[in-house]
């Protein structure tokens, strides 16, 4: 099964794990992304995530190959949630087995950190007011500013996890 | 020239997407160094952009830039005004990488000098390129040379000709295959033909377009002129420096032609996680 996996609906945390179990490691590390009550002031009741689903498959994969070569994962598996999410559920894990911890901590910040800002998927927050919103988008519609999209794309890239930096541009 | 160097064509693919090609097979990440304000400039938007941080300094801002960004990286800086370059003087170069000298770069096949935009810049190269900013000397080409570099002789002597003019771009189309005629811009290029194209739209553009998706005959050359023509069509409010672009479910830039049975997509700020 891929690596990178979309989901339309609630998965089991417990089977992801032990797909990862492996003998020769030592560490296992794994993030849960949460649907929070409250963004930018604003509560938010539910979610909606929305996928260009062939090429967020293509770069997920992709990311947690970049994972794997970087930090020696032995396994590395993501999922996403896409469609409409409630309150407190995951709507993205993360999970890596590597034969130490240090190794294991970086590789899964790396991969949350790149999938927040590559993968093409979009959520829509929906607030108690009743008003939703694309989350990046609406500023942007508003009020076009050049840059302010990709500008957060370019600091996102300086504040990847320290894990990567000996990585990124250097010859192989 | 005038014109922006990184957006010139050869054989219908821009100077950056050719550099971007040429290294990223041999590099664990490539980023495309930018000046502050070319943040939001599409071509290189497209890509992962480190921003100068010291202002109006020239090339060198951009190789200080990102030695500060990824401190324990060594760099291999790549100018996009290289028609010449192949992958194999870049193999040339990371072959012959000396980790233990500051820098390895080839000696110019012109004047012997060291050519500072096709090197590689080792991390202990990041505090004497800081003194050297910093005593007022913005020269990369000087840096190497007074710098304990390894000097490499080109086995290609003309890979790292660059164009400055409209006469030597010319004639660099020429040598890569192309007609002498239609500089971008330039006008007197013959209508495109019309083509058949699928489009998706999500997230917000969905919701703009009042569509998932549809299949338009556009005579638009690339994808930038598709999205002027969908955006007149209809109505969408995002700027094209919102987005990006994907054809055939794969990124792909804005000056990317567009065939007969493209899929494209217009993709706008993303929000995973």
């Amino acid at each position: 099964m891929s690596a990178f996996r979309l989901s339309g609906a609630a998965f089991d945390v417990a089977s992801l794990r032990a797909e990862l179990a492996d003998p020769t490691c030592g560490g296992y590390a794994a993030f849960e992304g949460w649907v929070r009550d409250h963004n930018e002031g604003q509560r938010v009741t539910r979610l909606e995530y929305e996928a260009f689903a062939p090429l967020a498959l293509r770069e997920g994969e992709r990311i947690i190959a970049e994972a794997r070569a970087h930090f020696g994962l032995r396994g590395a598996l993501c999922v996403h949630r896409v469609g409409a999410l409630e309150l407190g559920e995951i709507a993205v894990w993360v999970g890596v087995a590597a034969p130490h911890r240090d190794e294991a901590f970086r590789g899964c910040r790396y991969i949350i950190d790149e999938v927040k800002h590559r993968l093409p998927i979009w959520k829509k927050e929906h607030y108690a007011n009743g008003d939703s919103g694309w989350v990046n988008c609406e500023r942007c519609a508003a009020a076009p500013l050049h840059g302010e999209h990709h500008g957060e794309t370019a600091a996102a890239q300086g504040h990847a996890p320290h894990g990567a930096q000996h990585l990124h541009g250097k010859p192989r | 020239m005038q014109r922006d160097k990184a957006n010139l064509e050869y054989a219908g693919r821009t100077q950056l997407a050719r550099a971007l090609a040429l290294l990223e097979p041999l590099v664990a990440r490539a980023f495309v160094s930018v000046r502050a304000d070319q943040l939001g400039e599409p071509q290189r938007a497209a890509h992962a952009c480190i921003a100068d941080v010291l202002p109006e300094l020239g090339p060198i801002a951009g190789i200080h830039a990102a030695l500060h960004a990824y401190p324990e990286a060594a760099w291999l800086v790549l100018a996009c005004d290289l028609p010449f370059l192949d992958a194999a003087t870049l193999q040339q170069l990371i072959a012959a990488r000396d980790a233990q000298r500051l820098a390895t770069a080839f000696r110019s096949s012109h004047d012997g000098k060291p050519e500072p935009l096709c090197a590689i810049y080792e991390p202990a190269s990041r505090g004497p390129i800081d003194v050297w900013i910093a005593s007022g000397q913005l020269c990369p080409r000087g840096f190497l040379a007074a710098a304990d570099v390894a000097l490499l002789t080109l086995r290609t002597p003309q890979a790292l000709d660059n164009i400055n003019t409209s006469d030597e771009y010319r004639v660099a189309r020429g040598h890569l295959g192309e007609g002498a005629h239609g500089l971008p811009g330039g006008g007197a290029a013959a209508p495109a033909e019309s083509h058949t194209l699928q489009i998706q739209y999500f997230a917000l553009l969905r919701e703009q377009a009042g569509r998932n998706s549809e299949t338009v005959s556009s005579r638009a050359r690339d994808a930038r002129a598709l999205y002027e023509e969908l955006r007149v069509r209809h109505g969408l409010l995002l700027e094209p420096e919102q987005l990006r672009v994907a054809v055939n479910e794969e990124f792909a830039d804005w000056s990317q032609l567009l065939r007969e049975g493209d899929s494209v997509v217009f993709l706008p700020p993303v929000a995973g996680g």
